[in-house]
């Protein structure tokens, strides 16, 4: 299935304030795929994501989802297909009730509204909220509008997911919940985060970004394992491989 | 706006009381729409010194709060802001006006007093009639109800943009006022010369803020359309809420119904 294809060609990308957070930027994601985008603060991760939801718009260079070239005119195409799951829950959760900000999405698309419902409830269990479905977003507590968040992507049912650090306050439990979650979307998934033990349980594939470049792109294994290439991106090795703090053993893979 | 975050608790009360159920949150939204406009035009019709006809206009919003389980205290709370600009277009009338004015038939006053009345009693109703409507319809359906009307799309979105970047306004005020307090070592309020830049950067802030929900909409397949779902179609109680309330103002506006009453007991006890 190639309508799953994700290109990204020499992408450049300079804010209004004249900050390059994109500086050629340039990788191919095939149907299926799970990739981690890590680095560290300030690499171009979230604005590299904006691009791919098709939020912003490269100065430079292109983005092709499947065969078709990502311009303001395939937008709305686009934007069926792909789902963004934002860095900040209160930028995605603007309705009077959670129930009503998760139906959003489906409702612009015309959907019967048993479909809608059918949908909502659906998506809100997935994430394990449903029980909140009625209260009014802004009450919620972090962690639960992430969920809900997650929630309003997830009910557009978007194939290709692209999330900007998803387990950011999730309590254990919830982060568990969404790796078993992500775990069972078969689609292509592109994740941008801190957590490197969720890349190393969830992507098979790594892109390390540094000050808007592409570092190194790979299978996670390798990548997340060479220390030094991790210290030179502000990063450090996932806490799985490290070893236990209290006994000291060394983990092997 | 003493406590951002608290008005903001407060703006956002009306979304929750539009999200009750009674009749009046059943009525379909055009009607509401269209019954607020007659009363608006009513209430904005009469005269100044027509102070006496206009009271039973009273009526509307108290039947409308109370059959629709509206708390009064906190929507009346929500007129005062703009009570003293309605005062200070008032205010002249007390000035300039003398002449005398029969009230009632055995009361006389000055001119200016009646007509400052007037205008204070009009400006009251009407924001109060506003409110009472989002009370109970909400801006999504109020928005509808535009839409069927065949207002041209942008203004909609406008208006909708417009009240949702308040309440991004007021968060954003929120956050920095809570920053900034707990930074300035127990001081009371925000000093004089740090009111620029923190204006300065709420603006940036709350800009920044409203175009990344917009964002977010756009990704979600917003094209300028609100869908609430559910819309029912418009039935004959809705037309008769409607009907019904045209009429009383009709009535109001064109019998002095208060005289009428005082008449009516000075007949009985001659
Ligand atoms: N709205 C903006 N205006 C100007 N510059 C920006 C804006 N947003 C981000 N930047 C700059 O662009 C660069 C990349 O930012 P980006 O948000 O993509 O980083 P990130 O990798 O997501 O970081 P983090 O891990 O902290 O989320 C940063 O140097 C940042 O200062
Ligand atoms: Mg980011």
């Amino acid at each position: 299935m190639s309508h799953h294809i994700i290109q990204a060609d020499n992408l450049k990308y300079k804010y209004p304030d004249g900050r390059q957070a994109l500086n050629g930027v340039t990788f191919r994601i095939t149907h299926g795929e799970s990739v981690g985008i890590v680095g560290a603060n300030g690499a171009g991760k979230s604005t590299l994501l904006m691009h791919l939801a098709g939020v912003l718009f490269p100065d430079e260079g292109e983005i092709r989802i499947g065969e078709v070239p990502l311009t303001r005119k395939t937008l709305p195409l686009i934007r069926q297909r792909v789902g963004m799951v934002f860095q900040d829950p209160d930028d995605q959760l603007f309705m009077t009730t959670v129930y009503d900000d998760v139906a959003f999405g489906p409702r612009n698309y015309k959907l019967p509204e048993e479909e809608v419902e059918k949908r909502v409830i659906s998506s809100l269990d997935t994430v394990g909220i449903l029980h909140l479905k009625d209260r009014p977003p802004y009450k919620l507590s972090g962690g639960e509008k992430r969920a809900a968040a997650i929630a309003t992507v997830l009910a557009m049912n978007p194939d290709i997911l692209v999330m900007d650090e998803p387990t950011s306050s999730l309590d254990p439990k919830s982060r568990r919940r969404l790796i078993t979650l992500l775990q069972g979307f078969t689609h292509t998934k592109i994740i941008a985060t801190h957590d490197l033990d969720m890349v190393f349980e969830l992507c098979e594939r790594t892109i390390v970004l540094k000050d808007g470049r592409v570092i190194t792109d790979g299978p996670t294994e390798k990548i997340l394992c060479d220390a030094e290439l991790m210290e030179e991106c502000g990063l450090e090795l996932p806490l799985g491989l490290l070893g236990c703090p209290v006994c000291n053993a060394k983990k092997t893979i | 706006m003493s406590n951002p975050v608290e008005s903001l608790y407060n703006i956002r009360l009306l979304d929750e009381l539009a999200e009750k159920k009674s009749i009046i949150h059943n009525v379909h939204p055009l009607m509401k729409v269209l019954t607020t406009g007659a009363y608006l035009l009513v209430t904005v019709s009469f005269n100044k010194y027509q102070l006496s006809n206009m009271l039973p206009l009273v009526f509307y919003p108290v039947i409308v709060m109370s059959l629709a389980d509206i708390p009064a205290i906190p929507i009346f709370k929500r007129v005062l802001p703009a009570l003293p600009l309605i005062t200070g277009i008032g205010l002249f009338n007390l000035l300039y006006d003398k002449s005398p004015v029969l009230v009632l038939p055995w009361i006389t006053i000055p001119g200016g007093w009646v007509s400052f009345l007037s205008i204070l009693i009009k400006g009251f109703l009407t924001i109060l009639a506003a409110l009472i409507l989002i009370a109970t319809t909400g801006m999504t359906k109020i928005a509808l109800a535009l839409r069927i009307m065949r207002i041209p799309g942008v203004f909609i979105i406008q208006l909708l943009l417009t009240y949702r970047y308040i309440a991004v306004l007021l968060e954003e005020a929120g956050r920095i006022v809570r920053a900034y307090s707990l930074r300035s070592a127990g001081e009371k309020g925000i000093k004089f010369r740090d009111w620029g830049p923190l204006t300065g950067h709420l603006l940036i802030r709350s800009i920044e803020r409203a175009q990344r929900v917009y964002r977010s909409m756009c990704c979600r397949g917003f094209a300028g359309e609100y869908h609430t779902g559910r819309e029912k179609g418009i039935n004959t109680g809705d037309i008769l809420y409607f009907a019904g309330w045209s009429i009383s103002f009709l009535i109001i506006r064109y019998f002095n119904i208060p005289a009428m009453i005082g008449w009516l007991m000075m007949g009985v006890r001659r």
